[in-house]
């Protein structure tokens, strides 16, 4: 399997953790990656509020820096990396006046791209779908069983539509980690937004938005919030003891990239996995996956007075 | 109903791909229950929709809701009219910058944002907050400063900008679509 | 040959876009055109005798109304004809304001397409020919389809007017939906106590052929004689035996959630009556729970059964009735609320759908009447009751579904009224209540001290935040009308699922030939003025089935659909459409290619002469046949391939004269 690789800003900086083992992860599941030559900003949330054909002129270099015919799938990690190539590439498939101008735009550099050449996935698509967690689970050595692991997938997964998972009660991380063993309550909040670049703009909000976020994960007495993006860990992680200081909390909830676990999983050794550039330690999850002291799943006693509940959707095999 | 080209609702609906469907607002507040930054906009996006509708266009564009926008698209997903609300949201911003009308300064951190790619065609983290706060917020960028201490002790941020090698390839591409642009 | 060209104004909906006046001011050159008139309502009194008195004193023999679509009016004008005395068939309608005015913005081109589309029927109608429809009896019998309240009052209407009836219902029992609810909005009269006497007389008219756990698996025919197929799925009970003691069911040592009667909040045995006033009274073996029928071994019901009523061998019978009319009253299906998963139905216990609350609202439901969560024993002290959960969006269902609000005020009505000083609030966009001493009934409410967030629920989820919520559903929206989001902490939601199209209804909609619409329910021959007819004459719809609606609006459509086929069963005959499709047995070289084609199985293979033939009784007129057939052999009446080309030559003739447009060789 190979495929384009494109790394986006944060991986140079705040989220090189997740780079690294991005990349690790991959090499271990048997996937090549090509990163893109000179690869430049995806323009994030907020190129393209200022300019829109700038902003489109500006992804578009990328999609046309990648070599469609070897690798005609390019893979970001960063969910809003991901979501602005899968855009661009799809308004210029759309919208035949946006096609011209971009690559207008794009021939002034000796460029050119022919949407619908290559495809944007995101990482957690490629490891859950075209690696599978059946292959994942057959690579991993290390049980995470004594661990309660949140999921948490922030909002470009499934939105703004519906790709390779649900827009409100996505599934893979779940599926992906109860298959290395690890306990995954059902997060409500799973796909809820951790304030973006709220933190910069409107920082009660964000901490507001974060503490709810690290309140459900702390009564689900979570070892660790796992996140396929470097926003959301960003977000959780840098500014979790601002929020124990604006609401008097005591959080102390580790926020690792789902690549890190699968590291562990697969017996990679903790040290080169990155966690020190963690700001909340990581080192009590570490501890307790040490110790190997599996989680007891609650048994399910049948109450008899109880009242029939509805099946969820998912598992209802009569559906349509 | 026709509406003036020049007004917002006129923009949005001549601009935007889906616009139109703004014309279909029931006014039944999904978007303004789920917008997890709607405590703090001065409008909601359901009553910002009844100001345009009603051509309230100097009120809207001096509100912040637009910019409070964090582009989660629960809106967008959950909207029954199918209304593509944030990217109304971002052809509101664009509208704002165009008129100056706008208030708040959390245009700066946009702007600020796409001044540093269109030097080093990489976002710089570090940089951007240290700018951003010492024109917009000099206060604020000192309540910042243990999270920025803590994030550099990690190495999380560097302190020099990755710069891509061709810039005058991106700088070509991306004058030549403003110029596109703005012919519109 | 002398054509009567008659240019309707239909008020303004023709003349405000098509000029009317020098439409057929032009139109009297046209070849053949004898007289041609314009005026404001060709379909009054006086715009028909216009058209009889030309026929008469102008000797014309063909007639071209330029009006409305022939749904509308074709039988009007050509009653005119017939009235002077000329063949119905020699009339011909251009409809130029459906195709026209109503769809053109400007004048000059709506009045060029009007004046195209009457020179094509000027230019077809020279082609008609006179044909005589052909009379069939009517067999009195009817078929009514579905044993909910529409059915079994279309069923009741037509039996005690002394005519047969096969009321066939797929469930075990009937009384459909209605037969769930506990109280009716908005008199809150119990809904089993108006309703059980219907089903037990329907189960016991003596002109009723109640046929339950059956399903119609095949129509043919037409109007007045049709021959239905219908499956009678085996009770594995012996009727004759069986007295419905219930002792079987008792001892039944399997019980499995009941999704259909108790919508999933109940239970049921494997051997079971839906509920106890079920009719007809004997219970059904559900054989994909039986344990004997699963792994050989139990037959408890029959050691018990007092009668030896129980039949493990029993097998669906096929049984072939004559009919002359059908109803089909299938009813709705209820919004599955775990489509919208934002909500957590099926994801938190305490969600609730509405006709999971209906049946515990009901004293005979699994609660015996109390308002409970999902553990059983506790009591909620709030309730959020969320409307249009599947309706007024356009990603689930664009309708309204009607009854919702007024359920949801019944519901808010039902908690304060068992739990006195709970708090009910009602997350609602409109509060809809058109219906007779609706709009009281939501005063009530008001006064009752239900507390109204006017706007749509955005999420119900559990993420709470402080002490005070824990244990809660949060329910959060915007309350539109202060414009704030709102947080509210409740023990229980219900949400207000609306009515959608029975699963099935397209397959239902193909086996009796009708249609449906856009959104699934089945669609009436008009919206407004005909909307219990549907496209095929002697089938009639009534009930939800045809769209949502309440209690009294379906019983309503069950009498309106009976009166409808008791006037064809007065009547005793039915006229079968002249416009069918005929095989020269001279040409034919029987491949038998249209027999294969034919939609309706109206063609015989004739094995002496080798040749094709179509019942005309059968035959619908669609043309199917006639593209099939390999030796051009088949022609259909009223549409032959002359009076078509001359049709389309005549539109383009006139579309060219008017704009020239250079022909390429």
């Amino acid at each position: 399997m190979k495929y384009a690789y494109y790394p986006g800003c944060t991986a140079e900086a705040s989220g090189a953790a997740y780079d690294a083992t991005s990349r690790m992860v991959a090499k271990e599941l048997g996937i090549e990656l090509q990163e893109i030559p000179d690869w430049n900003c995806c323009g994030a949330t907020e190129y393209f509020s200022i300019d829109h054909l700038p902003a489109y002129a500006l992804v578009a270099r990328n999609l046309a820096l990648v070599d469609a015919d070897e690798t005609p799938q390019v893979i970001a990690p960063c969910s809003a990396c991901y979501i602005n190539l899968k855009k661009v590439d799809e308004n210029m498939l759309k919208h035949k006046d946006l096609r011209a101008d971009v690559n207008e735009a794009l021939a002034e550099g000796g460029l050119s791209y022919t949407p619908g050449t290559v495809r944007a996935r995101h990482f957690l698509d490629i490891v859950c779908n075209e690696v599978g967690c059946e292959a994942v689970r057959e690579k991993s050595v290390h049980s995470m069983d004594s661990l309660i692991l949140i999921p948490y997938y922030g909002c470009y997964i499934g939105r703004p539509e519906q790709n390779f998972d649900d827009t409100e009660n996505p599934q893979s991380l779940d599926r992906l980690l109860s298959g290395l063993g690890a306990h995954v309550p059902d997060y409500s909040l799973k796909s809820s937004c951790c304030g973006g670049h709220m933190p910069q703009i409107g920082m009660e909000i964000a901490l507001g938005i974060l503490r709810r976020l690290l309140d459900l994960a702390a009564k689900l007495n979570g070892d660790a919030i796992v996140v396929p993006c470097p926003m959301c860990q960003l977000n959780l992680d840098a500014y979790q003891s601002y929020v124990n200081s604006r609401f008097g909390t005591d959080f102390h909830i580790p926020i690792v990239y789902f690549t890190q676990i699968l590291g562990l999983a697969m017996g990679m050794d903790p040290s080169t996995l990155h966690f020190g550039e963690n700001v909340v330690s990581v080192e009590p999850m570490l501890e307790k996956l040490k110790a190997a002291q599996p989680i007891e799943k609650p048994k399910k006693k049948r109450d008899k007075k109880a009242l029939p509940m509805p099946l969820p959707l998912s598992q209802d095999k009569e559906q349509l | 109903m026709s509406y003036d080209p020049n007004t917002v609702m006129g923009q949005i609906l001549d601009d935007l791909p889906g616009g139109e469907k703004l014309k279909t607002c029931l006014q039944c507040g999904m978007c303004g229950g789920s917008c997890p930054s709607g405590p703090d906009m001065d409008y909601r996006p359901r009553k910002l929709f009844a100001m345009i509708a009603a051509g309230l266009d100097d009120k809207v564009l001096r509100s912040n809701t637009f910019w409070y926008c964090v582009s989660c698209y629960l809106c967008t997903v959950r909207c029954p009219q199918e209304i593509p609300i944030t990217d109304i949201m971002y052809h509101l911003k664009h509208q704002a910058i165009e008129s100056g009308l706008y208030t708040t300064d959390a245009v700066g951190f946009s702007e600020t944002f796409v001044g540093q790619i269109e030097n080093y065609g990489r976002a710089f983290e570090l940089g951007l907050a240290t700018q951003y706060y010492l024109t917009h917020h000099p206060l604020g960028g000192l309540k910042m400063g243990p999270m920025a201490l803590a994030m550099m002790s990690r190495g999380r941020l560097t302190l020099r900008p990755h710069k891509i090698k061709n810039m005058s390839q991106l700088k070509a591409i991306l004058a030549k679509a403003k110029e596109l642009g703005a012919k519109k | 040959m002398k054509i009567g060209v008659y240019t309707c104004h239909c008020g303004s909906n023709i003349a405000a876009k098509v000029d009317c006046e020098h439409v057929a001011e032009w139109a009297s050159d046209l070849e053949g055109v004898e007289i041609s008139r314009d005026y404001s309502f060709m379909c009054s009194s006086l715009g028909q005798e216009l058209i009889q008195e030309d026929i008469q004193k102008l000797g014309l023999d063909r007639v071209v109304v330029a009006s409305c679509s022939p749904h509308m009016h074709e039988p009007t004008f050509r009653g005119a004809c017939q009235r002077a005395g000329m063949n119905p068939y020699l009339c011909e309608m251009s409809n130029i304001r459906e195709h026209a005015s109503w769809v053109h913005e400007d004048r000059g081109e709506a009045t060029d397409k009007a004046k195209a589309l009457i020179a094509a029927s000027v230019s077809r109608v020279r082609y008609h020919e006179p044909l005589f429809p052909k009379q069939a009896p009517v067999n009195d019998a009817t078929l009514v389809v579905g044993g909910g309240v529409a059915g079994i009052q279309a069923a009741l209407e037509i039996a005690n007017a002394g005519y047969r009836v096969y009321l066939v219902e797929r469930e075990p029992s009937v009384g459909g939906h209605m037969a769930q609810l506990d109280k009716t909005f908005p008199t809150l009269d119990c809904s089993a106590c108006i309703l059980t006497p219907k089903m037990f007389e329907a189960g016991n008219h003596e002109n009723i052929t109640l046929l339950t756990y059956s399903e119609v698996e095949k129509v043919s025919g037409y109007i007045g004689n049709f021959t239905a197929k219908i499956r009678v799925r085996a009770r594995s009970i012996d009727e004759v035996l069986c007295t419905g003691c219930g002792l079987c069911e008792e001892k039944c040592p399997v019980r499995i959630v009941d999704d259909v009667f108790e919508a999933g909040l109940g239970r049921r045995k494997a051997v079971y009556r839906p509920f106890p006033q079920a009719v007809p009274k004997y219970p059904v073996i559900d054989r994909e729970h039986c344990t004997y029928f699963l792994k050989g071994k139990c037959r408890l019901c029959e050691k018990v059964c007092p009668t030896q009523a129980i039949d493990y061998e029993q097998q669906d019978r096929v049984l072939e009735v004559e009919v002359g009319n059908i109803i089909v009253a299938t009813g709705y299906d209820a919004f599955d609320a775990r489509r919208i998963p934002q909500y957590g139905y099926g994801r938190y216990p305490n969600v609730f759908s509405a006709l999971e609350f209906e049946r515990m609202t009901n004293a005979a439901g699994p609660t015996t009447g109390k308002v409970l969560l999902r553990d059983g024993v506790s009591v909620p002290k709030s309730v959020a009751i969320i409307h249009c959960v599947g309706s007024r969006d356009v990603r689930y269902r664009e309708h309204c579904s009607r009854v919702c609000c007024m359920y949801s005020l019944k519901f808010a009505h039902l908690v304060l009224e068992k739990l006195p000083g709970a708090d009910v609030y009602n997350f609602y966009i409109d509060i809809r209540t058109p219906g007779k001493d609706y709009e009281e009934f939501y005063h009530r409410l008001l006064e009752e001290g239900t507390k109204f967030i006017r706007g749509r629920a955005a999420s119900v989820s559990d993420a709470t935040l402080g002490e005070e919520e824990e244990g809660k559903l949060i329910v959060t929206g915007e309350d539109t009308l202060i414009g704030e989001q709102r947080r509210v902490p409740v023990d229980m939601v219900v949400l207000s699922t609306g009515l959608e199209p029975r699963h099935d209804s397209h397959n239902v909609a193909r086996t009796f030939s009708i249609s449906c619409s856009r959104e699934g329910f089945f669609k009436e021959k008009h919206p407004k003025l005909d909307p219990i007819a549907t496209m095929t004459d002697g089938v009639f719809i009534a009930g939800c089935a045809q769209g949502p609606r309440d209690i009294p609006d379906t019983v309503a459509q069950g009498s309106a659909a009976a009166a409808r086929v008791l006037s064809i069963i007065g009547k005793g005959q039915v006229e079968i459409e002249a416009a069918i499709a005929e095989v020269n047995a001279l040409t034919c070289v029987g491949c038998q290619m249209c027999i294969g084609s034919c939609p309706y199985n109206a063609i015989d293979f004739l094995e002496d002469r080798m040749v094709a033939e179509v019942n005309e009784a059968l035959c619908k007129g669609c043309g199917t046949c006639v593209a099939a057939c390999l030796s051009k052999s088949i022609t259909l009446h009223h549409f032959t391939d002359e009076q078509l080309v001359a049709q389309m030559m005549g539109a383009m003739d006139t579309l060219f004269a008017l704009e020239p447009v250079p022909m390429e060789a």
